[in-house]
């Protein structure tokens, strides 16, 4: 198994966000979370990213057998994990390029293998590119400053084939994508899906996954999993609504 | 409580002992403005808080200590002189030991016929024609304390004169050393730079301590920018931390001239800088950068001041400051525009970041606008590193240490990247990754 929680609740300012998630997941699988706003979507997305305000208060969450709660948001990035912003942040004075090969180089050296050099990077960088249709531009520019809504979701996906993660966290990458970047950035995803590798698609509508099909998909309804379910589930939301969850949640449970 | 009138009376003691030791200097018409700016000194008194220009910058620590005039130069090596060159810079350098020019170690030859740099004290003493229609012109001493304590003891400082219509490609090294063993020593480097029509030059005004020493730097610059003539001005500060540094720059500029003045401060335990620039021609431009850094107990003080005192000029300020531990910084930016300066342009923007929750700026943009077909801005802001930022970073594999160091050279990036020399810049950046390094270790 690649990941488990187990029983994790979490607090955002003083407020219970994530009531008890049960969720396992094992290599090569594609999981959705979906639900209404405000259900602790994004909320379960950045604990598991590491983001320090929020307070998980009970639980476990375990990581290719490790505890991952114990370890650093860069830890958890270099044993694996990636997620891609909801609101990518804009950092001025900070090239692309120059982020992403910190961030390779840190990783490559946790994992005790050799930093790339300038030429091996970027023949890297390169290849990775075409995976999102990136124009060359993007790179040099400074992180996510001034880049479009699309341009700043097919930079996180860019950055997640540059990173190459086990698991990926997708925060919603879809909303506010049109057509045409919704293909590419779901192209992207598709082309990394690996027998070894799994991904975590937060997402609100059932759109993105007619382009990214998932093997489970799960609801989440005020900080819990409210029904688990086949691809089918995603369907079924799209046609009757979140209400039906919140009409039965209690005896979906 | 320091008795102000004892500091007073301390200095003119000084000026009793200088005097003696002029010999025949005393008899140079020179002499007469010293006497003339000892009788300011002796009618100013020091700036308290209450004085507007001083409300943030305490100097009681400076009046506290009885500095000595520097007798004669200690011997310092070339090895020690060239730790100070820029990235291995080969460029031409005036080198000035406790404020006394050292002609061995200095290196002018490639400049030879080009321009004339020598020390001031010998310009003064030739009479130079240049020396009598701009010295001592622009840096009034009859109303501010320190200029006035730098005319009195004017003794020397790096003079340099671009005649009409040379291009000077290599930059020029100033380099203020100062090294402090047992008594607390005072020089007054005192700088003037003639630059004459359709002329180009960029010069450094580097001030460094050699150790950590106790003394004190009063230095005055006074540039004059000619008819389209284009001037860089580097003015690097890293003097002993525990050292005071009070500096004055004066700078007109002509019709149609360009003056860029890029400002580094990371020395000094009190530094205080007063950078004015007046545009006394048509359709000339500045931009000032300056980047500060303080730490521990460090003061630094910026007050610059842009006199738009003709039409069509424009100005471009950037000031960032990024302040740790208890330090303090001090923004004071003035925009003069008169009544006759119409299509004046004139932007001022002033960033700080602080790392500690100690840390303290006062920032205060001044617009004192005259005319009315005029374009200006200002803005000031004050922040922490951005922890939405750091999550970022930290999110792709970015350690903690690295992801700081990232995120204050981004900051930094806009100043660092407006200087030209490209051995400075560099030199810079490993600045910024070991102060901040080292800050992150724990």
């Amino acid at each position: 198994m690649l990941l488990e929680i187990k029983n994790l609740h979490a607090n955002v300012a003083g407020k219970e966000i994530l009531k008890g998630i049960n969720l396992s997941i094992n290599e090569g699988e594609v999981h959705a979370i979906m639900g209404p706003n405000g259900s602790g979507k994004s909320t379960l997305a950045q604990v598991l990213a590491g983001r320090e305000e929020y307070e998980v208060t009970k639980g476990e969450v375990i990581f290719k057998g490790k505890n991952l709660l114990s370890l650093s948001p860069e830890d958890r990035a270099r044993e694996g994990i990636f997620l891609a912003f909801q609101y990518p942040v804009e950092i001025p004075g900070v090239s692309n390029t120059n982020m992403l090969k910190t961030a390779v180089n840190e990783i490559r050296k946790y994992r005790g293998e050799e930093e790339y050099d300038a030429i091996e990077f970027l023949q890297m960088i390169k290849s990775k590119m075409k995976l999102v249709e990136l124009e060359q531009t993007l790179l040099s520019r400074a992180v996510n400053e001034g880049y479009s809504g699309g341009e700043k979701k097919r930079n996180e996906i860019f950055q997640m084939a540059v990173l190459e993660p086990t698991l990926a966290i997708l925060d919603e990458t879809d909303s506010g994508l049109d057509i045409d970047a919704l293909r590419v950035v779901s192209n992207g995803v598709n082309k990394l899906r690996a027998p070894d590798k799994a991904v975590i698609l937060v997402t609100h509508y059932q759109r993105l996954l007619n382009y990214i099909i998932p093997d489970f998909v799960h609801v989440l309804y005020k900080g819990k999993i409210v029904k688990s379910g086949g691809k089918e589930l995603a369907l079924e939301l799209e046609e009757k609504g979140y209400d039906f969850i919140k009409d039965n949640s209690g005896v979906l449970v | 409580m320091t008795d102000f009138n004892e500091v007073n009376k301390w200095y003119v003691s000084l000026f009793d002992e200088f005097e003696k030791n002029l010999n025949g200097e005393s008899k140079l018409p020179i002499h007469l403005l010293r006497k003339k700016a000892i009788e300011d000194f002796s009618a100013l008194s020091f700036p308290t808080k209450k004085n507007e220009e001083w409300r943030f910058t305490n100097i009681s620590p400076l009046l506290q200590t009885r500095f000595e005039l520097a007798a004669k130069a200690p011997t310092v090596s070339q090895e020690e002189v060239d730790r100070f060159r820029f990235n291995g810079m080969k460029c031409p350098m005036m080198v000035f030991i406790n404020g006394f020019y050292s002609d061995r170690l200095s290196e002018l030859s490639s400049l030879k016929g080009k321009m004339t740099v020598k020390n001031i004290s010998s310009a003064l003493k030739e009479n130079n024609p240049q020396i009598s229609k701009h010295f001592a012109k622009y840096a009034d001493s009859s109303n501010q304390i320190f200029t006035a304590l730098s005319t009195a003891f004017i003794k020397d400082g790096a003079f340099i004169h671009v005649p009409e219509g040379k291009i000077i490609e290599e930059p020029l090294h100033v380099l203020f050393l100062t090294t402090s063993k047992e008594e607390k020593i005072l020089s007054h480097p005192r700088n003037l730079f003639i630059i004459d029509k359709n002329s180009q030059v960029s010069i450094i005004e580097h001030y460094a301590g050699l150790d950590e020493s106790v003394y004190f730097t009063n230095a005055v610059t006074e540039i004059s920018v000619g008819e389209n003539a284009i001037v860089r001005h580097t003015k690097f500060q890293e003097e002993s931390k525990s050292s005071f540094h009070i500096a004055r720059m004066e700078t007109v500029q002509q019709s149609n001239s360009n003056f860029t003045s890029n400002m580094i401060s990371f020395g000094g335990e009190i530094s205080r800088n007063d950078f004015n620039i007046r545009f006394i021609g048509t359709g000339a431009e500045s931009e000032l950068n300056g980047l500060f850094m303080t730490e521990g107990n460090q003061l630094f003080d910026a007050h610059t001041l842009i006199d738009h005192a003709s039409p069509l000029c424009s100005s471009h300020e950037l000031y960032k400051g990024i302040l740790d531990d208890k330090s303090r910084g001090v923004f004071n930016g003035k925009v003069i525009v008169r009544r006759d300066a119409q299509k004046t342009n004139a932007f001022q923007e002033n960033n700080n970041i602080l790392l500690s929750g100690d840390a303290l700026i006062d920032t205060k943009p001044q617009l004192e606008i005259f005319a009315d077909d005029v374009k200006c801005s200002h803005g000031a802001t004050i922040g922490q590193l951005d922890n939405e930022a750091l999550f970022y970073l930290k999110s792709r594999g970015i350690g903690e240490k690295a992801s700081r160091d990232i995120l204050i050279h981004a900051f930094a990036s806009d100043v660092v990247r407006r200087i030209k020399i490209n051995e400075i810049r560099e030199h810079l950046e490993n600045i910024l990754t070991e102060k901040f390094s080292r800050k992150n270790e724990n």
